[in-house]
């Protein structure tokens, strides 16, 4: 968290430039303007990782303005135009088997896709940091307890597990969004916990300690603050796995129940005539590999912009 | 109990000998591996509580009367309360009995064992093409950083790591074997070869050599190269970035720079010198890649029929098998656990400061 230096190299600005990137910050706010301005042009910089950005900005204003993107209803069904090839008039991607328009259909679907993604980004990070902050803070036979039960979810494999929740509690979204929160948050615990190991025992934990903060107030007031840019540079990069996963499950016919255009379940309908109308099947997974592409390549970046200890890997 | 006594003994003798930090090592290393596998269990156990069907009528069917229904709620102990039924399943379980399955109306284990080796054969496959063209991609993106070649091989990982495994495969089907017809459809083997072969490793590429049914080898080989290169493909994403992260952090070593000032060759400095201090870390990667594959490879089975651990469990949950399941999840975990306690074993076989 420490604010790099700005290179002296660069030419002297003026204006609104010159005071994102002064080097001698007035105040609290601006300091923490001149940060973000820096991030966003390392960000900027990094062509790949920008790109990543364009296309979750992309994703996000597609679920904004779904219903003026699309060129169809999503669900409505015309049997007299079904399996039209892409091109056809009026039907930029083809039509699925009931006539449907698939554009119209992936425009929608990246509402449930965001959805997923946005809901279990929060939820997982949070639980994990919260067991692993209290687990290394705490220590003695609290962080013995929790991490043996960090050390039995991950013995799982993530996706029978996803699985064997949704069995039980039954298909849908919500369920689907439960149980992918449910096996995704271990690996937050763990980072949170080794980050709160170097931390417990600086100075100033034991000078608020002192003042006579709870535990609960240190932990979240102090602790939490420097465990986060680890954890998002994690969130971003698992986000992918998120999407994928979500997209399993409706493959598998477990998360989005019929006739929602979720897009793994839309490959799963087009499995069945993939060798005659591969259209079908193609377009929704071409969705999901450049929606997970995205978040890969601005994960990328964004740990080399975040974490500069270990920019390396 | 014995090797606890033993080291009982060692301690109270006073010796710090290192056979006594190895037993200690050992013992702390099984009960934690114990208290993660009971974890495993239990965690199954309520799911399988949870679920909303009814075991009792998955064994008698549907039409049983209310006499019968009874006797075998009872006989299944489920009139016992909760934890007295984990017991009796943690007591079946050590014994190796996961009770019968539902919809194959076989044990379970003997299930396990026909299925597994399916799993096995496809992910030692993909592992070997990781391990094989993941470690020098790696290598020689990391001598090559920042530059095209790092460049390339990064967006490949990328790509592996975002695209969804099933779509990738039913992609691969369409153009390899719909299209260009040069790989065979899914399952392991032409209808026809099915059930010649006598059943040995269970893996039918071995198995069929033993047979000296090249033949069917070759049909199989031609059934398996699809899915594996697949699923390899994930495998070296995978293996040739940590590969790359584990060099470039050697790289920034001292002896690196005092073996290139000393005059040695570039490629010794690569091959000799880095890559062995690389093999440890990379060891527990391959490993965790290797697990990832025998139990992960869920999605991948289903779309290439493949009859293995994966779709097992997958047609298992959907039709509410439970124990079916319970002991598909459990030999899973423990595939884990165990690579996990190999991967810490090989560490210290070959790192000396480890041990």
């Amino acid at each position: 968290m420490t604010t790099a230096p700005v290179k002296s190299n660069v030419p002297a600005r003026s204006g609104l430039r010159a005071w994102l990137s002064s080097d001698a910050p007035v105040s609290r706010g601006h300091a923490r303007v001149v940060q973000l301005y820096q991030g966003w042009q390392k960000l900027y910089d990094n062509k790949l990782a920008f790109l990543g950005f364009l296309i979750i900005l992309g994703l996000v204003l597609m679920a904004i303005f779904a219903p003026l993107l699309a060129t169809a209803e999503p669900n409505a069904q015309d049997l007299s135009k079904r399996l039209l090839a892409p091109g056809a008039p009026g039907h930029l991607l083809g039509t699925d088997e009931l006539g449907r328009d698939i554009w119209s259909r992936l425009v929608y679907g990246s509402r449930i896709t965001l959805l997923i993604v946005g809901i279990v980004a929060f939820t997982a990070p949070v639980f994990g940091l919260l067991i692993g902050t209290v687990a290394g803070y705490l220590g003695g036979w609290v962080d013995q307890v929790l991490m043996r039960l960090v050390d039995i979810f991950l013995a799982f494999p993530r996706l029978v597990l996803a699985l064997a929740f949704v069995a039980a509690i039954g298909a849908g979204i919500e369920s689907a969004i439960i149980a992918i929160s449910l096996t995704a948050w271990p690996p937050y615990a763990r980072i949170a916990r080794a980050e709160t190991l170097t931390i417990r025992n600086a100075d100033y934990i034991s000078a608020v300690r002192l003042q006579g903060a709870g535990v609960m107030h240190i932990i979240v007031g102090h602790v939490w603050p420097l465990c986060l840019s680890s954890i998002i540079v994690r969130v971003t990069l698992d986000m992918a796995g998120i999407i994928l996963t979500a997209a399993g499950l409706g493959f598998l016919g477990l998360g989005a129940q019929p006739p929602e255009p979720e897009w793994g379940a839309m490959i799963s309908a087009g499995r069945k005539f993939v060798l005659d109308q591969w259209w079908v099947a193609a377009m929704p997974g071409m969705a999901i590999f450049i929606v997970s592409l995205g978040f890969n390549l601005l994960g990328d970046g964004l740990r080399d912009i975040l974490d500069p200890k270990k920019s390396q890997s | 109990m014995s090797i606890a006594d033993s080291t009982a003994t060692v301690a109270r003798r006073g010796f710090s000998s290192p056979l006594y930090k190895v037993l200690k090592g050992l013992i702390a290393g099984l009960f934690s591996i114990a208290i993660t596998m009971v974890g495993l269990l239990f965690v199954t156990f309520i799911i399988a509580r949870v679920m909303p069907v009814d075991p009792v009528l998955a064994v008698v069917g549907e039409r049983a009367s209310q006499e019968i229904y009874e006797a075998a709620y009872k006989a299944m102990g489920l009139d016992q309360p909760l934890y007295v039924q984990f017991l009796l399943f943690l007591k079946q379980v050590v014994m190796g009995d996961f009770g019968m399955s539902t919809l194959t109306a076989r044990p379970v284990v003997e299930d396990i064992a026909r299925v597994f080796p399916a799993t096995l054969e496809l992910a030692t496959l993909a592992t070997i093409a990781g391990v094989g063209i993941g470690v020098p991609m790696g290598v020689w993106a990391a001598v090559n950083e920042g530059r095209w070649q790092d460049q390339l091989i990064r967006l490949v990982g990328l790509f592996g790591y975002s695209m969804p495994i099933f779509w990738f495969g039913l992609m691969g089907l369409l153009i390899f074997y719909g299209i260009l017809g040069w790989v065979g459809g899914p399952g392991r083997m032409e209808i026809y070869y099915e059930d010649i072969v006598p059943v040995v490793s269970g893996m039918i590429l071995i198995d069929s050599l033993i047979a000296g049914e090249i033949e069917i080898f070759w049909n199989a080989v031609n059934h398996i190269i699809l899915p594996a290169s697949i699923l390899g493909y994930y495998s070296i994403a995978y293996i040739s970035r940590m590969t790359r992260s584990f060099m470039l952090e050697q790289f920034s070593q001292e002896y690196i720079t005092t073996a290139r000032v000393k005059g040695v060759s570039e490629t010794a400095v690569i091959w000799r010198h880095a890559l062995p201090n690389v093999m440890i870390p990379l060891i527990t990667v391959i490993a965790l890649s290797y697990a990832n594959l025998l139990e992960g490879s869920v999605l991948t089975e289903i779309i290439f029929s493949w009859p293995g651990l994966g779709n097992y469990i997958t047609n298992a949950l959907l039709s509410a098998d439970m124990n079916a399941v319970m002991g598909g999840t459990v030999v899973v975990g423990a595939i884990f656990v165990g690579l996990n306690l190999f991967s810490d074993f090989m560490y210290k076989v070959v790192d000396p400061r480890a041990r």
